[in-house]
C-alpha cells in the first residue's frame, strides 16, 4: 500500500483559519486581562486573512483533495466568502453589546471563529464523515455561545434546548448516514450518486435514508415540523449570540442540503422532493401565521425565518441546476437580511434593556429618523417588495418553481408573501405612526455602528437597484 | 432628449433623486424641503411637455425608448417608452403633482421633509408604472409605490389612518402578487419580460383564463372594482388631501392602464370570454355605488364613492368592445368605448382631483369633513363656491366640462353592445348629478348654518391659483377634447386590433 501525500492547497484557507484560531485560543488567555479588546481585533484580522486568501485564490474549478473527502469549487469559494464578510458584520456589531451586557469574553471571538470553521469545511465536504466533522465543530461552537451568559436562565434554557435537540437531530441525520452507506457502500457524494444511478442500490433502504437525512436536515433549518427550538432559542440567546445564529450558520446549513441532496443523491430525487415539498408548505404556513401574533422582535424575525426556510426549500424542490442557484441567491440575501434585522436590533440595546420587544420601536421615527428609516428598508426587504434586494430573492425562486410546473406551489408562496407583509409593515407601523412610550434618543452608543448598520441596510436597496450582480452570483457558480 | 438625457429617465429618476435629497436634507429646513419640492416638481412638468410636442400620433410603436440590459440572467431589460395611451396619463401625473404639492404648503406642519419627500419619490415611480415596458420594471415601481402612500396615509392621516393604510397595502399587495405569478409564467413561455413580447405571445386557452384573472385581480383591486373597493373610501377619508388626490388622480388610472396595456392585449381570448364579468362588475360600480354614494355624511367618502363609481365608466367603456364587435362585426366600431375609456380616465383625474382639493380647503378651515356641519357656505366664500359648483357639475358630467365627454361616448358604445347596458349607464348619470348636487346644495347653499361657517374666509391665492388651473384644464377638455383624442387615435385602433385578434 503506497501512501501519496495530498495536496493541502485547496484547504488552505481552513488550514491559516484553523492555526490562527487555536493561537488566538491560547493568547486570549494571556492578553486578556492586559489589552481589553485585543482578542476581537485580531478576530477580525484572521477574518480578513482568511477572506483575502480564499479571493485570491478564487477558482472556478473543481478540485478535490484528501482523498475525495474534501471539494474546492466555484459554489464553496462564494459562500465561504460570504460567510466572512457576514462573521466580520456580526462581530463588529456584537462587540458593543458584549460590553454593554457585561459579559465581554475573548471566547465569544474564538468560539465563533471556530464555528466559522466549521461552516467551511461543511461548505467544502465532499464525503459524509468531512460533513458530520464541519457539522460537529460549527455546532458545539454555538451552544456553548447560546450557554455563555450563565447568569441568565433562559439563554441556559435556549442552550439546553439547543443542545439536546440538536444533538437529536445530528442521530437522525446519523442513521441516515449509515444507511446511505450501508446502501451504497460509499461516503464519497460523487462515488454514492454513480452507485445510484448504476441501479445497483436497494431501493428502500436508501428511502429509509433519505427520510431520516431530510428530517436532520430539517431540524437544523428550523423547517416545520422540527422548528420547535428556534423560537426559544433565537429570544432566549443573548442578542449578539441570536445574531450569529440567524445569519451565517444559514448558509452553511443551505450549503449541506446541497451536497447531499443535489451532489450525492439526484437519483433519489422522487424521494426527497415531496418530503422537501411538505416543509415547505408547512414552513410558509407557519412563518407567515405565527408571527403575526409575536410581540417579541426576535421571536417575530425567529418565526419569519421559518418562513423564510420554505422560500429557499422553493428552489430545491425544483431539483435543477437553476432551481440550485437561486435557491442559493435566496440563502446569501436571507442572510444579508438576517444581519441587518439582527444587527440593528444588537447595536440598539443597552445595558439591561434588550431592545427587542417591537413596541421598543414606538415612535421611533421621531427619536431617530434615520435608524427607522434603516429599519424600514430591512422590513420591506424581508416582506419581499422591490426596490429591495428581497424582492428578488423571491422573484428567483418562485421563477424556478414556475418552470418546474409547481405552479400551485408558487400561487401559495406568494399568498404567504403577503400575509407575511402584515407583521414586517407592522413594526414600521409602530415606528411611524405610533407615539414613542419614551422619548429618550435612540442610538447606538459608537458612533462607527450606525455607519455600519446603514452600510448593510442601503446595500439591501442598491443592491435591489442592481440585483444583477447578486443574482450572477448563485447562477454562475451552480448553472 | 433633454439637455443630453433621455427624457423618461429623466421624467422618473428627477423627482425620486429630488425626494431624497430633501428627506436628508431638508430636516428642520421646511421652508427648503417645500420651496425645492415645488421646483422640482416645476420642472419635471415642463420637461414632460415634449412628451406632447414631439410625440408622433400617426403611429401606435412606442416612442422615446431607452432599452438597456437590467439583469442578463432572466433577460430582463430596463426598457421605457411610451405610446398613445401612456403618454397623456404621464402629463397627468406630471400636471397633478404641481398642484399637489401646493395644496400641502400651510396644511402640513409636522415633518414637512417627510412628507414632500415622499410624494416626489412617488411621482418618479407613477411616471415608471406608466412608461416601463419590461414587465418586472413595471412591477418593481407598481409595488414600490405602496411604501411610501402606506407613511403618507398612516403620518399625516386622520384618526383611524393606521386601519386604512394597512388595508390598503394588503389589499394591494394581495391583487398584485399574481400578477406576478402571471409574468413569471410568461417568461418561462417565451424567455422574455418584455411586455411587447407578451403581446405576441400564443397561449392556451385555460393559460389566457388564468392569466386573465390574475391580471383581473391585481387591477381590479386597483381601481377599485366591486367586490374589492372596500379598501378605496377608508384609505381616502383617512389620508390627507393630497393623498388623496394622488390616489383619485393617478393611482386609480394604474388599473385601467393595466387592463390597457396587459389583459386586452396579452389575453384576448379570455378577455372575449369573461368580458361579461368585467361589464357586470362595471355596471354594478357604476349604479349601485352611485346609490352608496348619496347616502354618504362624509364628504370625502361621498367622492370616494364617486370615484368608483366614475372607474367603472372606464372598465365598461373598455371591455364594451367584444360585444360591438359581435354585433356591429367590425373592431372600429369599438373604438368610440375605448376612447371614451381613455378620456375619462384623464377628466377623472381633473375632477376628483379638485373635488378632493376642495374637501381640503375647507377641512383646513373647519376641520371636519361632515356634511351636516356646513351650509350657506357661499355667502362667505364665494369664489370658493364658484369653482365647487364647476367641479360639481364636471362630476355630474354636464355638457361642456371633460366629464361629459368621456361618459358620453362609453355610453353611445354601450348602446351599440347592448341596449341594456346602456339603459344602465345612463340612469346612473341622473344618480351622479342627484349625489354630487345635493351635496353642493346641503354645503354651499342655503343659510349660513353656523358661527363658525360664518366666520370662513375665502380662498386664498395659492388655493385660488390651485382651483383655477384645475378648472381651466376641467373647461379644456370639455370644450375641446380633439387633441386627447387625436394623440390616442392610433394606438386605440392597434389595441382594438391586438384584443380582438385571437392567440389560440
Amino acid at each position: 500500500m503506497n501512501f501519496v501525500i495530498p495536496s493541502f492547497t485547496p484547504a488552505i484557507p481552513e488550514i491559516v483559519l484553523l492555526t490562527l484560531t487555536s493561537l488566538l485560543l491560547v493568547a486570549d488567555t494571556m492578553w486578556s486581562k492586559r489589552y481589553e479588546f485585543a482578542t476581537y481585533y485580531a478576530t477580525q484580522v484572521i477574518l480578513v486573512i482568511v477572506g483575502a486568501l480564499i479571493l485570491t485564490s478564487f477558482t472556478t474549478e473543481t478540485v478535490t483533495t484528501f482523498d475525495g473527502s474534501f471539494v474546492r469549487d466555484a459554489f464553496a469559494d462564494i459562500l465561504k466568502l460570504a460567510i466572512v464578510v457576514i462573521s466580520l458584520g456580526l462581530f463588529l456589531f456584537s462587540k458593543e453589546y458584549l460590553l454593554q451586557a457585561k459579559f465581554y469574553r475573548g471566547e465569544y471571538f474564538t468560539l465563533g471563529l471556530f464555528s466559522v470553521l466549521g461552516m467551511f469545511v461543511m461548505v467544502s465536504a465532499h464525503n459524509l464523515i468531512t460533513l458530520y466533522l464541519g457539522l460537529e465543530i460549527m455546532s458545539l461552537a454555538i451552544y456553548t455561545m447560546v450557554a455563555m451568559r450563565k447568569d441568565h436562565s433562559a439563554a441556559l434554557e435556549a442552550a439546553l434546548k439547543y443542545f439536546v435537540l440538536g444533538a437529536l437531530a445530528t442521530g437522525m441525520l446519523l442513521y441516515g448516514f449509515s444507511m446511505l452507506y450501508g446502501a451504497t457502500g460509499q461516503v464519497a457524494f460523487d462515488a454514492m450518486a454513480a452507485v445510484i444511478d448504476a441501479g445497483e442500490v436497494d431501493h428502500v433502504v436508501l428511502s429509509f435514508a433519505v427520510v431520516f437525512i431530510v428530517i436532520g436536515l430539517a431540524f437544523k433549518l428550523g423547517a416545520v415540523p422540527f422548528h420547535m427550538w428556534v423560537p426559544d432559542v433565537y429570544h432566549g440567546a443573548p442578542t449578539a449570540v441570536t445574531l450569529f445564529i440567524g445569519t451565517a450558520p444559514k448558509i452553511a446549513a443551505f450549503a449541506i442540503l446541497y451536497r447531499l441532496l443535489a451532489e450525492a443523491l439526484p437519483g433519489a430525487v422522487m424521494d426527497w422532493q415531496p418530503l422537501l415539498v411538505i416543509l415547505s408548505v408547512l414552513s410558509l404556513l407557519v412563518g407567515a401565521l405565527v408571527p403575526i401574533v409575536q410581540n417579541n422582535l426576535k421571536r417575530l424575525l425567529a418565526y419569519s425565518g421559518i418562513g423564510h426556510i420554505g422560500f429557499l426549500m422553493l428552489g430545491l424542490i425544483a431539483a435543477n441546476p437553476d432551481g440550485y442557484a437561486s435557491a442559493m441567491v435566496y440563502t446569501l440575501i436571507y442572510a444579508f437580511m438576517g444581519l441587518a434585522a439582527f444587527g440593528l436590533i444588537t447595536v440598539l440595546a443597552r445595558t439591561g434593556h434588550e431592545f427587542d420587544r417591537v413596541d421598543d420601536f414606538k415612535g421611533m421615527n421621531q427619536r431617530n429618523p434615520w435608524l427607522a428609516l434603516m429599519m424600514l428598508f430591512v422590513m420591506f426587504s424581508m416582506a419581499g417588495i422591490p426596490p429591495f434586494i428581497g424582492f428578488y430573492a423571491k422573484v428567483v425562486v418562485i421563477e424556478e418553481v414556475v418552470q418546474a410546473g409547481f405552479v400551485w406551489l408558487a400561487v401559495l408562496a406568494v399568498v404567504s408573501a403577503v400575509i407575511s407583509a402584515f407583521y414586517y409593515l407592522r413594526v414600521v407601523k409602530v415606528m411611524y405612526f405610533d407615539a414613542p412610550q419614551d422619548t429618550m434618543k435612540v442610538e447606538p452608543v459608537a458612533r462607527h455602528l450606525t455607519w455600519a448598520i446603514s452600510l448593510v441596510a442601503v446595500a439591501l436597496l442598491v443592491f435591489g437597484l442592481f440585483p444583477s450582480w447578486v443574482i450572477d452570483l448563485g447562477y454562475h457558480s451552480l448553472s | 432628449m433633454v439637455f443630453g438625457l433621455p427624457i423618461l429617465s429623466t421624467l422618473i429618476w428627477l423627482p425620486i433623486l429630488a425626494g431624497l435629497l430633501i428627506l436628508f436634507a431638508g430636516r428642520e429646513r421646511p421652508t427648503f424641503a417645500k420651496w425645492f419640492a415645488l421646483l422640482v416638481s416645476v420642472v419635471t412638468f415642463l420637461i414632460s411637455l415634449p412628451l406632447w410636442v414631439q410625440f408622433d400620433a400617426s403611429t401606435a410603436a412606442m416612442q422615446f425608448v431607452e432599452k438597456t440590459p437590467w439583469i442578463d440572467q432572466f433577460n430582463i431589460h430596463y426598457h421605457l417608452g411610451v405610446d398613445g395611451l401612456s403618454m397623456p396619463l404621464v402629463l397627468l401625473t406630471t400636471f397633478t403633482q404641481v398642484l399637489v404639492i401646493a395644496s400641502a404648503w400651510d396644511v402640513i406642519k409636522e415633518r414637512v421633509e417627510q412628507y414632500m419627500g415622499a410624494f416626489m419619490v412617488m411621482q418618479g415611480m407613477m411616471i415608471g408604472v406608466f412608461t416601463a415596458l419590461d414587465s418586472i420594471l413595471f412591477y418593481v415601481f407598481w409595488e414600490a409605490l405602496l411604501i411610501p402612500m402606506f407613511i403618507i396615509i398612516g403620518k399625516w392621516g386622520g384618526k383611524d389612518r393606521v386601519y386604512a393604510t394597512l388595508k390598503f397595502f394588503l389589499y394591494t399587495f394581495f391583487g398584485s402578487v399574481f400578477m406576478l405569478v402571471g409574468f413569471l409564467y410568461m417568461y418561462f413561455q417565451s424567455g422574455s419580460f418584455g411586455i411587447l413580447d407578451f403581446h405576441l405571445l400564443p397561449l392556451g386557452e385555460l393559460a389566457q383564463i388564468l392569466i386573465f384573472l390574475a391580471f383581473l385581480i391585481a387591477f381590479a383591486v386597483k381601481i377599485p372594482m366591486v367586490p374589492v373597493h372596500t379598501w378605496l373610501p377608508d384609505a381616502h377619508v383617512q389620508a390627507p388631501t393630497a393623498g388623496s388626490v394622488v390616489l383619485a388622480a393617478i393611482m386609480l388610472k394604474m388599473g385601467g392602464y393595466g387592463f390597457v396595456r396587459f389583459s386586452l392585449p396579452i389575453t384576448p381570448d379570455a378577455s372575449m370570454m369573461l368580458d361579461w364579468l368585467v361589464i357586470i362588475l362595471s355596471l354594478i360600480a357604476i349604479f349601485y355605488i352611485g346609490l352608496v354614494a348619496m347616502v354618504q355624511k362624509d364628504m370625502k367618502k361621498l367622492v370616494a364613492y364617486s370615484s368608483i363609481s366614475h372607474m367603472g365608466f372606464v372598465t365598461l367603456g373598455m371591455f364594451l368592445v367584444y360585444g360591438i364587435v359581435a354585433n356591429t362585426g367590425e373592431a372600429q366600431g369599438a373604438a368610440l368605448g375605448m376612447q371614451g375609456a381613455m378620456v375619462q380616465m384623464v377628466s377623472h383625474g381633473f375632477i376628483s382631483g379638485a373635488m378632493f382639493l376642495m374637501i381640503g380647503v375647507l377641512y383646513d378651515r373647519m376641520h371636519t369633513r361632515e356634511i351636516s356641519a356646513y351650509g350657506g357656505v357661499v355667502n362667505t366664500m364665494p369664489w370658493f363656491g364658484f369653482f365647487a359648483v364647476l367641479f360639481a357639475m364636471a362630476n355630474a358630467g354636464l355638457p361642456g366640462t371633460s366629464g361629459f365627454v368621456g361618459e358620453f361616448m362609453v355610453i353611445l358604445a354601450s348602446f351599440k353592445a347592448n341596449v341594456w347596458y346602456g339603459v344602465v349607464a345612463a340612469a346612473t348619470l341622473v344618480i351622479g348629478a342627484a349625489y354630487t348636487l345635493w351635496m353642493v346644495k346641503r354645503v354651499f347653499f342655503g343659510p349660513v348654518a353656523n358661527e363658525q361657517v360664518g366666520k370662513l374666509a375665502d380662498l386664498n391665492k395659492r388655493e385660488f391659483a390651485i382651483m383655477g388651473i384645475l378648472a381651466f384644464a376641467v373647461v379644456l377638455l370639455g370644450v375641446y377634447p380633439a387633441p386627447l383624442i387625436e394623440v390616442m387615435d392610433v394606438s386605440v385602433a392597434n389595441l382594438l386590433i391586438q384584443a380582438t385578434t385571437s392567440k389560440l
